[in-house]
């Protein structure tokens, strides 16, 4: 597969004895958009942190848009560069306005005018619906609206490929729908998205392919329609009973 | 109202508490005033703050003004306070940089440098700050006598008797390279503010820390040299029983710095080590993934929030500092508490003598609390 934008091959990690992930295979195709859900302590989070070496794997490989993940800082750098993440927590810089959140990087790291750094950056704020807030401290704004500055923030390095990880999880309901719009929004315009959630709606309705996790391993993965309608292993049915039916 | 709505009333009741509080204390202090009084007048004591203009007659061989033993008790105090604002001053400096050095160094993933930092911030934490003065001060007087003592390439020497350094000796033109000094230190603010321009308007980042600390050091080491070096330096001598010129710092004073310095430096390492600790994780991890290096990170994120938490705890260890150095007595450096005890013991003003021990030590440390609280306020965190 030459024309997948990540390719992981026999991948294993371990936080210390605990084996987190085992022999993951995955390759992901460029504008795919892929849901990763499993109980918690299967290894999902992991997996998506291991493609911005967030965490450090030991076996196997991880190839980003052709470069693979070493110990090379060089290489590292320039995959975090084309690789956003979204965090359950937010993780704004709450010493910082929304406008200087969305502006540090592009100006430190990708070098650009401030005031080409700040168009650009109101232009993804209004994308995600808040470009009156700009000048407020994360502090004074909602959870929902931190979420979206979070995804903005992201965007404003121009990635090739978007992690999210569980980034509904910590909200309240109201708040998830305004968030998992912008995510709709952002999926409809082509870029690359591996989302780690429960929000099976989301799932079905953006999806290339949902990955079902369990114990460090893939169990099964397969079209969305396909997932729900029909799994394959008892697991995934046992799973997907509990999350669906409350 | 009724009475018995008055207890259940909680501001009045806050007001009726402060008014007995303060009749309290009114009446101690009336009790040690008048006992005070008392027994002065018994043992026949003229109180007052007339002794300070009456002769000292004894030498301070530490001063930093004009003193000799003709001089008056008052300028003495001046002679102790300067002593004390002088080891202070150079102990916060030198307890600042350890400190911010090995608290981050104690969170390397380097696992010799955290453990030696780590053993250095649990001993001298838990020594008492008296014995490591009065070790430091055995280091220096262990020495090698002046006759054997260690030279740096015949410049720098260490002996028993402290430590003597070349003394710089003014002459015509030297001035010239103050005004090199203040031209570094312009061109560099100007540089400064220049860059953060470009960068603004063109994106790219200039080296200003680098180009200033060679502008700043650089540009008057020219000038000296263009001038046809106007600064002469006294280098000291090894003579027949002593060092002949140069500037000579006491054992006591370097025993002293060394050891409030270390002390200090390491309850300020754990205070920044706190501080830094206290910014979550995912601030490095949200910094990371947008692409921005650890030393970037460092400077853009996690230090600007840290601060909030270290600069109060850094103010108490100042203070402490500052007043650890009156246990200088012990050993004889001359700072206020050692002259004030002279004074003491030739005068018997003794309530006097404390009295402005303590209004001196209050003083510094009004003063440093306002600063470290404007420049905290400064830094707060906007929330709602």
């Amino acid at each position: 597969m030459s024309d997948s934008i990540i390719s992981i091959s026999g991948l294993n990690k371990w936080f210390g004895e605990f084996h987190v992930l085992r022999d993951i295979n995955l390759d992901v195709a460029s504008q795919e958009r892929i849901v990763i859900c499993g109980p918690s302590g299967s290894g999902k989070s992991t997996l998506i942190r291991c493609i911005n070496r967030l965490e450090e794997h030991q076996e196997g490989s991880i190839i980003v848009d052709g470069t693979e993940l070493s110990h090379d800082i060089k290489d590292i750098d320039s995959i975090r560069r084309e690789v956003g993440m979204v965090f359950q927590q937010f993780n704004l810089f709450p010493h910082l306005t929304v406008l200087e959140n969305c502006t540090l990087a592009p100006i430190w790291v990708r070098k650009l005018p401030r005031e080409e750094a700040e168009t650009q950056a109101m232009g993804y704020l209004e994308r995600v619906r808040i470009p009156d807030q700009a000048n407020k401290y994360p502090g004074q704004l909602s959870g929902g609206q931190q979420q979206r500055v979070a995804i903005a923030r992201s965007l404003c390095m121009h990635p090739k490929i978007m992690l999210f990880d569980e980034p509904t999880s910590a909200l309240d309901p109201e708040m998830i729908k305004e968030v998992l719009e912008v995510m709709v929004d952002l999926a409809q315009s082509g870029m690359t998205m591996l989302v780690v959630t429960h929000e099976m709606g989301f799932a079905s309705q953006v999806a290339d392919r949902v990955i079902f996790m369990d114990d460090g391993q893939i169990v099964e993965e397969n079209i969305p329609s396909e997932f729900f309608e029909n799994p394959r292993s008892d697991r995934t049915k046992l799973f997907l009973g509990q999350i669906l039916s409350h | 109202m009724r009475v018995q709505r008055i207890w259940t009333d909680e501001r009045a009741r806050g007001v009726i508490l402060q008014l007995l509080l303060i009749l309290a204390l009114l009446l101690v202090l009336a009790f040690i005033v008048s006992n005070t009084v008392a027994n002065l007048q018994r043992a026949g004591l003229a109180s007052g703050y007339g002794f300070l203009g009456s002769t000292a007659s004894f030498d301070i061989n530490q001063r930093l003004i004009q003193y000799d033993s003709t001089s008056t008790y008052g300028r003495a105090f001046v002679v102790g306070g300067l002593n004390t604002i002088l080891v202070a001053c150079l102990g916060i400096l030198a307890a600042t940089i350890i400190g911010f050095v090995a608290g981050v160094m104690r969170l390397s993933r380097n696992f010799f440098i955290s453990r030696i930092v780590g053993a250095y911030v649990e001993f001298t934490r838990n020594v008492p700050l008296l014995i490591q003065i009065i070790f430091w001060w055995v280091v220096i007087l262990a020495l090698p006598k002046v006759r054997d003592g260690i030279s740096f390439g015949d410049t720098l020497f260490l002996n028993n008797r402290g430590v003597r350094l070349p003394a710089p000796i003014i002459e015509d033109g030297a001035g010239i390279i103050l005004v090199a000094l203040a031209l570094g230190i312009a061109i560099t603010w100007q540089i400064a503010r220049r860059a953060r321009k470009r960068q603004d308007e063109t994106g790219q980042i200039f080296p200003v820390v680098r180009t200033g600390f060679a502008l700043i050091i650089g540009l008057p080491l020219v000038t000296y040299f263009l001038a046809g070096s106007p600064i002469d330096f006294d280098i000291p001598v090894a003579g027949k029983f002593n060092l002949k010129g140069g500037f000579n710092i006491t054992p006591e004073l370097v025993a002293l710095w060394v050891a409030l310095s270390t002390y200090t430096g390491a309850f300020i390492a754990e205070v920044v080590r706190a501080g830094i600790l206290s910014v979550g994780k995912g601030q490095t991890e949200a910094s990371g993934a947008l692409g921005l290096r650890p030393g970037l990170t460092m400077r853009k994120i996690i230090l600007p929030q840290a601060l909030r938490v270290i600069i109060p705890p850094l103010t108490s260890q100042y203070l402490n500092l500052t007043k650890n150095s009156s246990l200088a007595v012990a050993i004889g450096y001359q700072d206020i508490v050692s002259i004030g005890d002279t004074i003491m013991n030739q005068s018997g003003q003794a309530l006097e003598v404390i009295s402005i021990y303590m209004l001196f030590y209050l003083t510094i440390s009004v003063l440093t609390s306002l600063f470290m609280n404007w420049y905290n306020a400064r830094i707060a965190l906007v929330e709602r």
